[in-house]
């Protein structure tokens, strides 16, 4: 096993977020520094937000709103608990919370893949575009909502109103669901769910966990396809 | 925007350092909310005493009037007036008649209320906030969206003895709400929305409400969005509107029961490192009462 390289220690109670965040900013995506380790994060927001090298940022500690906004090509990982839209607009890279998430965890996020090891509270995935997240607890009301691409893996239960107002995201939930939203109902779990899921499970490190557990959800799609019985409103 | 916290303490070991805590909470929360600051502190208290908290000009006449009924204790721009529960007709008779201009921020027989214009550092120190002592406390930063930045719409707003409300939102059905409790017989200092909430609980609990049947009935005529924080004489409560529209964390030790806006407010607070931090979910009320 190769020798790991030397972190580049920031400690938040020495160094302003602004510095860190312009010191990450200002890296190549062919840069040496790879490994960062942040310290005294103490809910500051938008750690590591706006990233966008191949690089691994820790945070020891627990993070405020937005940490890993905008993330590309990065991993984020937050030893702790993150706040309202972790990962939010994340357009690829991977971005993994050891604690629970606060509201709107991977909002509007176009790729890469979320990992909530904990629970993610209200709104998780709302408007996803693309993010693959995995929540191995639950999600509070109102996740997925209005969610148009991508994938939401859930191996605790979900909160009411799931995937109201739903486009093509695909909805997996392990255990119960409190309702469902507005246009989104169950659909069969066919073997390129199960290919999707499985993968999925593998990259978030989920062990012990079949995809034959899960049911699948998804958009009946009766609400933004133009139907035509309303041709002769206009 | 607004920041709320509050800190509803278990351990009496901690009682002395409440101010201190709360005080560190309120300034974490100075960037939601610069414009006022405002707080309860739940202190000492007897059976048969009252407290009054006034605020107002020429305080020092108010002690000297008082002198052999009641005892004053000044900070800045505001008083407490401590005096036999005897007494109340006269003390409140007596500022009815010779000082209408003062204004009662809180009465009970342990909440102190103080709010004013400013940051929340100079709220704090004005009114000393760090040095004291109590059982529990909330506090409240605002930044002004839809009013004006004044001491009167500063939380937290009492509208009961020995409670207080503290609320990050704004309410949709408030002016609706305040005739049925004018009706009700209550009566509002303020047109302020938050005040109206306040109002409410104060209503709900006269009625012989629980303080969870109470805001769980608030779940049914509260329209809008809210985050409160409650003070009752001996209880402490937080409740989040149906979609949690505002946000909410909370820690809990053996200690400790601690709220704030962001959980930045709440790194100062002993222990915090093995706390229980969660969310509070929406359209749930907890409650946390001493016996």
């Amino acid at each position: 096993m190769p020798a790991k390289e030397q972190a580049i220690m920031v400690d938040l109670a020495v160094t302003s977020k602004r510095d860190l965040n312009a010191a990450l900013h200002a890296l190549p995506t062919n840069t040496n520094e790879t490994h960062w380790r942040v310290a005294n994060p103490e809910g500051a927001h938008a750690l590591a937000a706006g990233v966008n090298a191949p690089v691994t940022i820790e945070i020891d500690g627990h993070a405020g709103y937005y940490c890993a906004g905008m993330n590309q090509l990065a991993t984020v990982i937050v030893n702790g608990n993150a706040g309202v839209g972790v990962a939010e607009n994340m357009m690829s890279g991977r971005v993994h919370v050891k604690g629970d998430a606060s509201q709107a965890a991977g909002a509007t996020a176009h790729g890469g893949l979320l990992v909530i090891d904990g629970n993610a509270s209200a709104r998780c995935g709302i408007s996803m575009k693309g993010v693959d997240i995995v929540v191995k607890g639950s999600i509070g009301p109102m996740s997925a909502f209005m969610a148009q691409a991508g994938n939401l893996v859930v191996l605790g239960d979900a909160g009411e109103a799931l995937g109201d107002s739903l486009y093509e995201t695909r909805i997996f939930v392990r255990g119960a669901v409190k309702s469902l939203g507005a246009d989104c109902i169950e659909k069969d779990l066919r073997p390129e769910h199960v290919e999707i899921l499985s993968q999925l499970l593998t990259d978030a490190g989920v062990e012990g966990v079949s995809p034959s557990e899960f049911r699948r959800y998804g958009s009946a799609r009766g609400l933004y396809n133009f139907h035509v019985d309303n041709a002769s409103a206009y | 925007m607004c920041g709320i916290v509050g800190l509803f303490l278990k351990d009496p070991e901690l009682e002395p350092e409440l101010g201190r805590l709360l005080a560190d909470m309120l300034v974490v929360m100075t960037s939601r909310g610069p414009d006022s600051a405002g707080f309860a502190v739940y202190g000492g208290g007897t059976a048969d005493h009252l407290k009054i908290t006034v605020r107002g000009p020429n305080l020092d006449e108010v002690a000297k009037a008082l002198a052999g009924v009641a005892v004053a204790t000044k900070r800045d721009t505001h008083m407490v007036l401590s005096f036999a529960a005897s007494a109340e007709d006269q003390v409140r008779g007596w500022i009815a008649l010779t000082r209408p201009d003062l204004v009662v921020t809180g009465t009970g027989k342990r909440i102190e209320l103080y709010k004013e214009v400013g940051l929340p550092r100079q709220v704090a120190d004005r009114f000393a906030l760090p040095a004291m002592a109590g059982t529990h406390g909330i506090g409240h930063t605002r930044m002004a969206t839809e009013s004006a930045v004044t001491t009167d719409g500063a939380h937290p707003f009492s509208t009961g003895r020995d409670q207080c409300l503290v609320h990050n939102g704004s309410l949709s059905n408030h002016r609706s709400l305040r005739r049925k409790l004018e009706h009700e017989g209550l009566n509002f200092a303020t047109d302020n929305d938050s005040e109206v909430a306040a109002g409410y609980i104060s209503w709900r609990l006269r009625e012989g409400d629980s303080l969870t049947a109470a805001l769980e009935a608030g779940l049914e005529d509260l329209d809008g969005f809210y985050t409160f924080v409650i003070g009752t004489e001996n209880g402490f409560a937080v409740m989040r509107d149906p979609i949690s529209c505002k946000p909410a964390v909370m820690a809990e030790t053996d200690q400790y029961v601690a709220f704030g806006s962001e959980y930045r407010a709440l790194v100062g607070l002993p222990g915090i490192e093995q706390a229980r931090i969660f969310e509070p979910e929406p359209a749930h009320a907890y409650v946390w009462e001493r016996n």
